[in-house]
């Protein structure tokens, strides 16, 4: 199978003695939409710096492409689109030259820059803001720019760390959609957030990690299949009873019109909704309680501490 | 990279650093004019009037070389010091540090902006000074090579001093406490003659003794120090100073982790 990241044995220990990676082994197919969880500190960001070169790494092997980047980093780094947590661009310049200047550190004739400016800043909203400085941005509109700026040497593994963070609702559906155009055009999408709803709808596969250490790497579907328990939050049309029990569940009221239902891997929905139609509770609404892979997440941290 | 791509990552890094400076010339280009003719007035026009000659020309023209030399130094080394830790303290030098430009290609882009600069500086101080003095240059050859070498050496050590800087403070210290001492030490303002033997052996480890009497030499004909051996040093510091910012550069000190 050839990979768009491999990454084994990777380690990094910072000056001050801190280890933030301790040995990670990391497998990204080519064509994946790739999410890379983790809480604060637990090494995403570092893994994401030794990739693009901002970061020295101690030990261990990184492959962009199967470029190493220990023997040809320049060519691993064409492949390369990187949109990092912080903005990092001149915020006096205006929004073309920043996309100039970017095409122009890859080699990219002025030409050839314009006509990829016009299309990603079409693409992501921007155009009418293309002679704008970048300091008169919103923060959505900068997350859009450093996005535009990371596709204009057309890379084939695109890398987001923390791509919406402070980007509202609607621009960042939007930008989910933009995102899942680029990757069904074949760029690989590897991307870290806090949002994990993000990484359940757009990605394929996902690997956490916490104290510099991979937890997990699987598919999306496998981890919510190991989840094995559900909590649901019924809206019912009339006043609840006193008594909710129902056999075979476990219901627990919440006010006079909701209550909370504990769904075990394997029960079945369906008959709970019948049994609770017999007892005359007609339901109006059915909704998670809380995200099923956050649910996952809290509980692959805590076995791993 | 090819060197086609190579070629215009250089442009591009060259076109940024000069639309900089220009974009902010009242802040980088016109002091430097004023400065030269405040100096020219009351060093040359009205004490030196008192001094009479030095180094066999009049006063005027004796100072005329170095503060050129004064302006192209300070203005090459502002320029990238203050070019290069502004792209570090806003982080836009992740920009380049992630792309495939070579690291020699990041130098010399920085240096170009710091070169013409310090040209585009010369040009106009040396107009202000003929408003003073009527110049006729010695040797058109040895005043460009000296104006080239020396603009790339103080462009050199902006970007290894930026490097180092945390704070927009550290990007003054060098200038404030080594580079505007060793201008006024570098015989700027007299020749070397008039020091005792020991400050004037001294003054022979000063990289701006060299450049000062070497221009001078270009223009006046006239200098302290033998002009082949003042090449000989400025180059010599400018290999050693680009050896270090590559090095800089190639380990990702300071600024990769």
């Amino acid at each position: 199978m050839s990979y768009a990241l491999e990454i084994q044995g990777l380690e990094k220990t910072y000056a001050n003695g801190l280890q933030a990676l301790k040995g990670i082994d990391l497998h990204v197919a080519k064509g994946d939409f790739f999410a890379l969880l983790g809480p604060n500190g637990a090494g995403k960001s570092t893994t994401i710096g030794v990739i693009c070169s901002l970061v020295n790494k101690t030990a261990g092997l990184v492959r962009v492409n199967g470029i190493d980047i220990d023997q040809n980093f320049p060519a691993a780094k064409r492949q390369l689109g990187v949109v990092p947590q912080e903005f990092n661009f001149n915020v006096f310049e205006t929004v073309e030259d920043i996309l100039i200047h970017q095409a122009g550190y890859y080699g990219i004739p002025l030409k050839i820059a314009r006509e990829r400016i016009d299309l990603y800043l079409k693409k992501l909203g921007l155009t009418d803001k293309r002679n704008t400085r970048a300091r008169m941005l919103s923060g959505g509109m900068k997350r859009r720019l450093m996005i535009a700026r990371a596709l204009i040497h057309e890379p084939s593994v695109l890398i987001l760390d923390e791509p919406t963070a402070g980007v509202d609702i609607e621009m960042r559906r939007s930008m989910y959609d933009f995102l899942r155009e680029i990757n069904a055009a074949g760029t690989t999408i590897i991307l870290t957030t806090h949002y994990l709803e993000e990484a359940e709808s757009l990605c394929r596969n996902i690997a956490i990690i916490n104290h510099g250490e991979i937890v997990t790497n699987t598919s999306i579907k496998n981890l919510l299949r190991d989840l094995r328990k559900e909590t649901f939050i019924l809206d019912a049309r009339e006043a609840l009873p006193q008594d909710l029990a129902v056999e075979g569940f476990a219901l627990n009221r919440i006010d006079d019109f909701s209550l909370e239902a504990q769904i075990e891997q394997g029960q079945d929905l369906a008959q709970l909704m019948s049994q609770l139609h017999n007892r005359g509770i007609s339901i109006l609404s059915m909704r998670n309680r809380e995200n099923r892979l956050e649910q996952m997440f809290v509980s692959l941290l805590e076995q791993a501490s | 990279m090819t060197a086609y791509e190579q070629y215009i990552a250089l442009l591009t890094l060259m076109r940024k650093e000069i639309r900089r400076y220009t974009r902010i010339w009242s802040q980088t280009l016109l002091p430097s004019a004023i400065t030269m003719s405040l100096y020219f007035l009351i060093f040359g026009s009205l004490i030196g009037e008192r001094i009479g000659e030095m180094g066999g020309v009049s006063y005027m023209e004796f100072v005329v070389p170095g503060l050129i030399m004064m302006a192209i130094v300070t203005n090459s080394y502002a320029n990238v010091v203050s070019s290069f830790f502004g792209s570090k303290f806003n982080n836009s030098i992740e920009e380049l540090l992630v792309s495939p430009t070579p690291n020699h290609i990041i130098l010399l882009g920085f240096v170009s902006g710091g070169v013409s600069r310090g040209m585009l500086v010369a040009v106009i101080v040396t107009v202000v000074a003929s408003l003073f003095v009527d110049l006729n240059i010695h040797s058109y050859l040895v005043v460009v090579a000296v104006v080239a070498m020396t603009s790339i050496l103080f462009s050199l050590c902006g970007l290894i001093n930026a490097v180092f800087a945390n704070t927009f403070d550290d990007i003054n210290i060098v200038p404030t406490f080594v580079l505007t001492p060793l201008t006024y030490l570098g015989g700027v303002f007299y020749s070397l003659e008039l020091l005792p033997e020991f400050w004037a052996t001294v003054s022979q480890a000063n990289p701006l003794v060299y450049v000062v009497n070497a221009f001078r030499y270009g223009v006046l004909g006239v200098s302290d120090v033998s002009v082949g051996f003042a090449f000989a040093m400025i180059g010599a510091f400018t290999l050693v100073a680009y050896w270090y910012a590559a090095h800089l550069l190639r380990t990702g000190r300071r600024l990769r982790t």
